[in-house]
């Protein structure tokens, strides 16, 4: 048994992709929190892009929702929305888009939209958001979602975002500007797409994890890299930068708020 | 046409017919929930309603009837989980049916942007690799007459009514504000009116090169509101009530339990300031 969770293995790995001085447009959730471990360890100049128009921030604690006052409070500039969507990421100008999702098909492809049919719903999901053109825009784009065979599917429900779509080089017929998925990240370890077929394998697994498990927690019969990569436990730098910043930011969150007059 | 500073629901009862195309605009920050809550006091039908993230405020809306009609990209309570009423409103057709016409942030950020500059549709290197243009024949697709690149088309949103929330506006009805500030600017120029709520009238407004300013000439109607964001937040006054944004999650999970907070804190309350009150009370 490890002293750390599943969560905090897979934001630790995530947060070791983002390099020192990169553009990442950031989403809620488990990638704001790696985004923002890796700006507290090995790569204080990230520059952390959120939605709501809050460029270069460097919140002292995570936000809830995508426009919290922390991010404009600590952003190097706040601008409108339609600009973040044009200027920056359609015009080609971040390097990495950070997308969780409630399925991932073997082609990196996403559905946050909707399980069962679209007309007809079982579980209606929040939908695309900034997610569609991330997918199509970042220059590499990475996912982190826990895994299992609900997670992990042979069929999406809808796709929301075009990860290599039908594989095999389809995704370079397209205009999409960016190389697509490049890492998912799970709570067993790293897929990434093979080179010709554009399926998603296994690349790496967390420190204890198995090929067995890792099959087991897949919807579709998983390949296998021909070497896969054991990922180094946290150290504990990284777990107690982790665990403060989540500390900070359960405090924060808590805290009563004043109703206005 | 002169500015007019009045009190909220008359602003309401001129400009807000039912069947109307409404807008309240607010990306997470200077969201107008006080304006939403009059729209359900006042009992508006049928409205179509669009706004990119309807957070709270729509399934507030939806939930009390007010909508048969929603244009949005993002339907959910932010780092929380799902807009319970919304849900209902798609999945069960309760209170009523919602007809939902579904983007991306990126193509309702171009469809204002097209509707603000007065243009039929918006053009944008978008909905690629998704299905979203499956179950919406409203995004198309238009060939660019100089490279011959197929681009995304979606034509251009233009709200009879916008509603925004700010932190002042002076008494001639210019508005400003700061913070993040969203897609507010386009959905307040691609309006045919424009109701503002504001936290504080003043005589006058100091100069603001950069800031962002609305034109008297094109606010139809100021009212002074403050908390008029709440639990939304408005930069400078007072933060997002996170904690009431997760509450949120089980007031609105069951139809009877909604519906009581809503009798409770809404409807009972005769403004925003009552409203406010209700809210005191509990805590």
């Amino acid at each position: 048994m490890s002293d750390w969770t599943r969560d905090e293995m897979m934001t630790v790995a995530a947060a070791r992709m983002l390099w020192d001085g990169c553009v990442c447009f950031v989403g809620i959730g488990l990638p704001s929190a790696a985004c923002n471990l890796a700006r507290l360890t090995h790569a204080p100049d990230v520059v952390l892009i959120y939605e709501s128009g809050t460029v270069g921030t460097r919140p002292d604690v995570l936000p809830l929702s995508i426009g919290d006052g922390e991010l404009a409070d600590t952003a190097a500039c706040v601008i409108p929305l339609p600009e973040v969507f044009s200027y920056l990421l359609q015009a080609g100008r971040v390097d990495v888009g950070f997308l969780g999702a409630a399925q991932v098909d073997r082609h990196g492809n996403l559905n946050s939209t909707v399980i069962g049919p679209y007309h007809a719903p079982k579980t209606r999901l929040p939908g695309a958001g900034g997610a569609t053109e991330i997918a199509a825009h970042a220059r590499q784009v990475f996912v982190m979602l826990k895994a299992t065979p609900r997670s992990l599917v042979a069929q999406l429900d809808f796709r929301t975002s075009g990860g290599f779509l039908e594989g095999h080089g389809a995704r370079a017929k397209t205009s999409m500007r960016g190389t697509g998925p490049q890492s998912v990240i799970t709570d067993y370890g790293v897929l990434k797409p093979h080179p010709d077929s554009d399926e998603l394998q296994l690349s790496a697994l967390f420190d204890g994890a198995t090929v067995d498990a890792a099959r087991a927690a897949t919807g579709w019969p998983l390949k296998v890299a021909a070497t896969v990569g054991t990922i180094a436990p946290p150290t504990a730098v990284e777990l107690e930068t982790l665990r403060a910043l989540h500390a900070r930011t359960r405090e924060a969150h808590r805290r009563p708020v004043r109703l206005p007059a | 046409m002169t500015a007019r500073v009045t009190a909220l629901s008359d602003a309401i009862a001129a400009h807000v017919r039912d069947g109307a195309c409404v807008a309240l605009e607010g990306f997470t920050h200077l969201i107008p929930f006080a304006a939403g809550h009059e729209i359900i006091r006042q009992g508006r039908r049928n409205l179509h309603l669009v706004r990119m993230t309807p957070d709270l405020i729509y399934d507030q809306m939806i939930g009390m009837g007010c909508a048969s009609r929603l244009t949005f990209s993002w339907g959910g309570n932010p780092g929380v989980g799902s807009l319970h009423r919304l849900r209902d409103a798609i999945e069960h057709q309760w209170p009523a049916p919602l007809e939902i016409d579904e983007h991306t942030h990126a193509g309702v950020a171009a469809a204002y942007s097209a509707g603000a500059a007065g243009l039929p549709f918006a053009t944008l290197r978008g909905y690629l690799g998704t299905d979203l243009p499956s179950v919406n024949p409203r995004i198309r697709s238009v060939d660019c007459p100089f490279t011959g690149e197929r681009l995304a088309a979606v034509p251009a949103i233009n709200p009879e009514v916008t509603i925004l929330h700010a932190q002042r506006a002076d008494r001639h009805g210019n508005v400003a504000m700061h913070g993040i500030i969203g897609a507010q600017r386009e959905a307040a120029f691609a309006a045919r009116a424009l109701i503002v709520t504001v936290e504080e009238i003043v005589e006058e407004l100091p100069p603001a090169m950069n800031g962002i300013v609305l034109p008297h000439w094109i606010v139809s109607a100021v009212a002074q509101c403050p908390g008029g964001a709440y639990p939304s937040y408005v930069h400078g006054r007072y933060p997002r009530d996170n904690a009431f944004y997760q509450r949120w999650d089980a007031i609105a999970r069951e139809r009877a339990g909604f519906l009581a907070w809503m009798n409770r804190h809404v409807l009972a309350s005769r403004d925003h300031a009552t409203f406010l009150a209700s809210l005191r009370q509990v805590a």
